[in-house]
């Protein structure tokens, strides 16, 4: 069992942050805030502990365990710490017909970990993951909120010691492809020219 | 293959300036009142007669689904719901058009808010997606700004707001009563239809959800007329389509193309050919993880649009083109799937819930050929057993990639139990 | 009205009515899980998936509404088909457990497995395991069994409002569970044993000591509070194992609150089984014969005037009239069936009853409650109220305790002068009331029982008249009673007769020697040390204060163990059953009451149990007309004059788990209060991790 915290309380600039979430939604609905205001929390404190969520319930009007259900039903919520880096792998069919498999490798081997489990210096917790939605960019992992895609076993390798390093890699394509266009270029979108550019 | 100037999405590799300045340059918000003017009728027939099938998988009409509304708002407000909780393995279409043309979905969203008398529009994105979540707010925030949206809209008289609402992390809010639970702060359990969203959606009030790529084509349908988009394509199947062709192709990529365009001339045309040549072609899955694989026979003359690829077995999908090539362990690709359904199963209805596992752990044995042959029939009889009797599609989701590799693959499944129990003896 | 045809037979039916139900009306019985007619459909478990021509899929029933021309069919072999697969999913990972399970023979998936479940099992994976889950003492969990149908949840959500259950996780993984694992603080928990179809949750207090065939079952009445909830009462041999609800839309739907169910153990407890009377100060076991020669010879040299008698709160309405009968022979005018002293007025049935009937609060649009907590005093009651709540288009105000009722309400404030000041016209809750279709209010003991009860109980008769509570076909003038005895009681005027006095005076007259012997007919919850120097005779089942007091103590039967009329808040007339018999020498209340006339010399006139009825029925028509209601007349006023005090209204019950001998016996209500307190969610303790 993780150790909870007693207590918790949203920064005051998170405060207002989830003020005006909650005003995103219709009076009397405010319950559409949870998912947000989870997401709030768990940026503040890098998880999500019972005492969040028994705030979050306070400030809804909803029941705890309704609350409870939410952070247990997305995965995204973090229920116990994570490391500062959160290291998602995506496994799924179209990164494994493009290497996963040698990305997942390399990411355990570089950080010395299995999956879920966190770095002894809590810098790094390694995840395997679902589709993560870049497909054609295949293989790829999320760090924290960026994508890193199309990897391979050393741009991965690259990517997680840069880190170590204290450095921020660029995200995206780590074979200098131009997002999801074909390497080497567009087979489309050539013609066209627009009246401004980069205004 | 489709002119550059028939092309809406121009800037889908993020060459050029996504925010509104650029976003104008490339024809956006032109016009838009003017649009609006014509009235809510008048655009739901637009749409209609350019014969835009849904782009989120399901194909249904657009302008049908709009005119399911109510015709006037009762006491209960009306809303439009943006579905860009993209998950589908092999789809990745979406999150481009947000974040490098946001301004098409922005404005999109308006005019399709209009149409369905909706004042408040909701943006579904999925969690992940946090860097296309602070591209589309931002679009947003421009567009509140320069008076496009909020109060009198674009000068049109008409009210709407539009809000991004972010997922986290579960593949069935891309079920549309399942994201209509999750935007109402609960579990993404879909829900029973009847009543279907148009009736009772969003808050119990009339809903129209649609995709992302669905309501961003709007727009130039509006503005180039519905027989230039239904000059496209094939007939029922009209229209331009942003394409994922992912896995074993030398160059994979998005592109945005006619609609039926053959699968091959796709391939060979945009994602420079399958690895090793179109004979090295193993199959091929043509809409995402939850449409039947394709053999290679097929993948040969086959069109992609709704129709052609239901004809043949398959569907279109969300236009996911996975290859796989000859070295592919195809059980090993489809029991993926299968761990990726049962991960992604809500829980809710009995035959999702303990059918997923089920044949993910006989997948999984199926694998390494630890079964029996007859276990082969056992796993198909599962399938069945799930398809179709569940609240949602996922059930069907997860037992249709089985079922395609049992009915063309059985002979490997069979090669490996053979194998595995030789190699035992 | 859509017609449709189902497996061949047309049927008309209401628009919006499910095929389920529409199949049910022609007798056609769907098999499910999920579904419950008092639940909000779920739609879940698939197990009543029907074909539907033109529909493309196999459609669940429960969730499906008719149109019209459908052409349905329930029992073909594609519908058998889904079923079995359906059924071979439910039990996959399903213990099977059946011959080690509480449930077996009354398990829903059991039975249905018998129907469309295999001879074997083609699941050769490893089975999901499931921790088990805290949900509080009375229920025990066999999570293994769970099959996620979550009729559970939605019970303590929709109808408890106590939302404290819910599914974690999802997929395969999803359980149910109670919030942080930390019981369930609620009254209607029990129920949740019988909404589970499987064995996941079990009666635990009577876990592993019955199996469901051996059990003899006696339809009955519950007397644990004043709303006579139907119940059944199921015995192995001369023991009950188990209360559990019957349907009674009347009254309590399908529910009972936990006291009602689980206080049984309490039965078996602290009985009196024979007869003591007091030497050298001590109680010493006697004979019956003793026992009266000694009541006897007290009694014959005593006075009628010093003589007094105080019924209890559970006693029934034989021994009471027997009581009287007896104590109008001895030249006793002093009798009371008011422990708690509440100002009632026994002339006016009106005045007394919950007028509007427990269903009728279904219809009431604006409610008033005064001085009680209806949650504690009858939670099924309280259910109703949510219930009615729930459908909106209901005012909800109180005046007196502030706590949680699950519904929300205003509260107006603290003391009856709020009361006043509604009466007058000049509070704003006033003119919701008057505004109102179906105007009511509930009256609590709490509101009565001080000096000022009286004037409470005018000032309440004053607004009902003012609001328009009572007018052609509704009569919104609710008193609740929390003593089963006490409609009975008053309905056969067992209180002071003609310069008699009543309880307060009862004990006076004991200390100062005016009193010298008093009858305790069950009564244990007067103050005890008022009684002075006088003779107590104590007739009652329990070893409780009376018990204690007492000279001569008679034992009497529990409602299980008796054939007994008792009258409900609503004043309606309704009779227990006898389960079990009584424990020892123990007897029937007005059998000893019939033997003691003799004894003393003055025989009562009855001598079978038709007699008595008879005499019931003549002390009071009402008892002529069992299960039914006539509504009472409203009369001229009713009450006493007088200020009224300031003082907060509260509820009489402090702790809801413990209000008579028998609550007080038991030793799952004693855990029960160590869990949970008083009830309700109050001092409910938060146990664990809870943050």
């Amino acid at each position: 069992m993780t150790e909870q915290p007693t207590s918790f309380a949203f920064s005051p600039e998170n405060l207002e942050k989830a003020k005006k979430v909650i005003a995103k939604y219709p009076a009397g609905r405010q319950q559409s805030a949870v998912m947000p205001l989870l997401d709030i929390a768990q940026r503040q404190d890098g998880w999500v502990s019972v005492a969040a969520m028994e705030e979050i319930a306070r400030m809804l009007d909803m029941a705890p365990i309704r609350v409870q259900e939410v952070a247990t039903f997305y995965t995204m919520y973090n229920l116990k710490p994570v490391g500062t880096f959160h290291v998602q792998v995506c496994t799924n069919i179209c990164c494994l017909l493009r290497g996963s498999d040698d990305v997942a490798a390399a990411a355990k081997q570089a950080l010395g970990v299995e999956w879920g489990q966190t770095t002894g210096d809590g810098l790094f917790t390694l995840s395997e993951v679902e589709c993560l939605g870049a497909c054609t960019n295949a293989p790829m992992m999320q760090i924290n909120d960026d994508y890193y895609e199309d990897l391979s076993a050393e741009s991965t390798q690259a990517i997680l010691e840069a880190l170590k390093r204290g450095e921020t890699p660029k995200p995206g394509p780590q074979n200098g492809r131009q997002f999801s266009a074909p390497e080497g270029g567009p087979t489309t979108l050539k013609e066209l020219a627009f009246q401004t550019e980069k205004g | 293959m489709l002119r550059d100037q028939d092309r809406i999405f121009t800037n889908l590799y993020g060459l050029h300036d996504w925010g509104l300045k650029g976003a104008r340059a490339r024809g956006d918000w032109d016009g838009t009142k003017e649009i609006l003017a014509r009235g809510r009728d008048a655009i739901i027939d637009e749409v209609k007669n350019s014969g835009l099938r849904g782009r989120g998988g399901a194909g249904f009409g657009t302008g049908m689904k709009w005119s399911f509304m109510p015709k006037t708002e009762g006491p209960r407000p009306h809303y439009l719901v943006i579905n860009a909780d993209e998950g589908e393995p092999g789809t990745c279409k979406d999150r481009e058009i947000m974040r490098f043309d946001p301004h098409k979905l922005v404005e999109g969203a308006l005019i399709a808010g209009f149409a369905v008398g909706a004042h408040a529009g909701y943006i579904y994105i999925r969690g992940e997606f946090v860097r296309e979540a602070e591209h589309l707010q931002a679009a947003i925030d421009q567009a509140y700004d320069a008076g496009l949206i909020g109060k009198n809209a674009s000068g049109s008289g008409w009210d709407f707001d539009l809000y991004v609402h972010r997922g986290a992390g579960a593949y069935i809010c891309g079920e549309e009563s399942a994201l209509i639970e999750s935007l109402e702060g609960k579990k993404g359990q879909p829900r029973l239809k009847p009543p279907f969203p148009a009736g009772v959606g969003l808050y119990g009030c009339p809903t129209t959800v649609n995709n992302v790529e669905s309501i961003a084509v709007v727009p130039a349908i509006m503005r180039r007329g519905a027989t230039w988009f239904a000059g496209l394509g094939r007939p029922k199947n009209t229209g331009t389509k942003v394409f994922c062709i992912s896995g074993h192709v030398n160059k994979p990529c998005n592109v945005e193309e006619e609609m039926g365009i053959p699968l091959k001339e796709l391939i060979e045309k945009h994602a420079g050919g399958v690895r090793g040549g179109w004979d090295n072609l193993l199959g091929v899955i043509p809409g995402g993880s939850s449409v039947p694989v394709l053999t290679r026979e097929v993948c040969d003359n086959v069109l992609m649009d709704f129709d052609s690829l239901r004809e043949v077995g398959s569907g279109l999908g969300t236009a996911a083109v996975i290859v796989m090539d000859k070295s592919t362990d195809i059980v090993r690709a489809i029991a993926r799937l299968s761990r990726f359904y049962m991960h992604e199963s809500c829980g809710q209805c009995t035959p999702c819930r303990e059918g997923t596992g089920w044949m993910m752990r006989m997948m999984n044995r199926m694998v390494t050929g630890d079964a029996t042959v007859d276990e082969i029939d056992l796993l198909f009889n599962v399938t069945k057993q799930v398809e179709g009797h569940t609240i949602c599609a996922l059930g069907d989701a997860a037992a249709w990639p089985i079922q395609g590799l049992i009915k063309n693959f059985r002979h490997e499944i069979e090669r490996r139990i053979l194998a595995r129990s030789k190699s035992a003896a | 009205m859509p017609k449709l045809t189902i497996d061949g037979r047309e049927i008309e039916v209401e628009a919006g009515t499910t095929v389920l139900q529409a199949a049910e009306q022609l007798g056609i019985e769907i098999p499910r899980f999920c579904y419950h007619e008092r639940l909000a459909i779920a739609g879940n478990c698939r197990m009543c998936l029907v074909e539907i021509e033109k529909m493309p899929k196999p459609v669940a029933s429960c969730a499906m509404p008719v149109g019209e021309g459908m052409v349905v069919h329930t029992n073909n072999a594609n519908v058998r088909k889904a079923r079995q697969g359906v059924m071979e999913f439910l039990l996959i990972n399903h213990p099977l457990d059946c011959p080690i399970c509480d449930q077996g023979g009354e398990c829903d998936l059991q039975d249905q497995a018998m129907a469309y479940g295999r001879d074997h099992s083609r699941y050769d994976e490893e089975k999901r395991a499931v921790a088990e889950k805290n949900f509080g003492p009375l229920i025990k969990t066999f999570m293994t069994r769970c099959i996620q149908c979550t009729r559970c949840i939605r019970f303590i959500t929709e109808i408890a409002g106590t939302p404290v259950l819910g599914a974690v996780s999802r997929g395969e993984h999803m359980e149910v569970t109670t919030y942080l694992d930390s019981g369930i603080a609620s009254e209607l928990s029990g129920n949740l044993i019988d909404l589970c179809p499987v064995g996941a949750l079990t009666n635990g207090p009577a876990s592993y000591t019955y199996r469901s065939w051996e059990l003899k079952k006696t339809e009955s009445v519950d007397v644990m509070d004043a709303l006579g909830s139907a119940i059944r009462v199921d015995a192995r041999g001369n023991e009950v194992v188990r209360v559990l609800p019957r349907v009674n839309d009347d009254i309590n739907e399908e529910w009972l609150g936990d006291r009602s169910r689980f206080a049984c153990d309490g039965l078996k407890r602290q009985r009196l089984d024979r007869c003591y009377v007091r030497k050298d100060g001590k109680l010493a076991p006697a004979s019956w014969g003793e026992a009266l020669a000694a009541v006897a010879a007290k009694v014959k040299g005593t006075a009628g005037s010093k003589i007094a008698a105080i019924a209890g709160d559970q006693a029934d309405c034989e021994s009471m009239v027997a009581l009287k009968d007896l104590m109008a022979s001895l030249g006793s005018p002093h009798l009371d069936c008011r422990q708690d002293g509440a100002g009632l007025d026994a002339s006016a049935r009106a005045s007394y009853l919950f007028n509007s009937t427990v269903a009728g609060i279904e219809d009431c649009d604006a409610l008033l409650i005064v001085g009680s907590n209806p949650r504690k005093e009858a939670p099924v009651l309280n259910a109703r109220i949510r219930k009615r709540w729930l459908k909106g288009g209901f005012k909800v105000a109180r005046i007196g305790h502030k706590g949680d009722l699950t519904f929300k309400y205003e509260h107006l404030g603290d003391g009856a002068s709020v009361l006043a000041e509604v009466a007058s016209g000049k509070h704003p809750f006033f003119e919701v009331l008057k505004s109102a279709q179906r105007p009511a209010l509930i009256l609590g003991q709490g509101a009565l029982v001080g000096a000022d009860g009286p004037a409470v109980l005018a000032l309440a008769r004053k607004l009902a008249d003012a609001a328009g509570m009572v007018k052609d076909g509704w009569n919104g003038f609710n008193v609740l009673h929390t003593a089963a005895a006490r409609v009975g009681g008053l309905d056969l005027g067992f209180v002071p007769q003609a310069g008699g006095r009543d309880v307060a005076g009862i004990l006076d007259g004991a200390a100062k020697g005016e009193i010298e012997v008093v009858v305790l007919l069950g009564a244990d919850e007067i103050d005890m040390k008022g009684l002075g120097g006088a003779f107590v005779v104590y007739i009652g089942s329990h070893g409780d204060a009376g018990a204690h007091r007492a000279d001569v103590v008679l034992p009497g039967s529990a409602y299980t163990e008796k054939s007994a009329t008792y009258v409900n808040t609503e004043g309606r007339v309704q009779r227990t059953r006898l389960a079990v018999f009584a424990p020892g020498e123990a007897k029937e209340d007005w059998k000893i009451l019939r033997a003691l006339s003799d004894a003393v010399g003055k025989p009562l006139a009855y001598d079978t149990p038709k007699q008595l009825r008879d005499r019931l029925v003549q002390a009071n028509p009402v008892f002529a007309t069992p299960d039914t209601l006539q509504p009472a007349a409203w009369g001229a006023a009713f009450g006493g004059e007088g200020p009224v005090s300031d003082k907060a209204l509260a509820t009489t019950i402090d702790n809801y788990y413990m209000t008579d001998p028998i609550s007080r016996a038991s030793k799952v209500m004693a855990e029960c209060t160590a869990a949970f307190g008083g009830g309700c969610g109050c001092n409910h303790k938060k146990t664990g991790t809870h943050g």
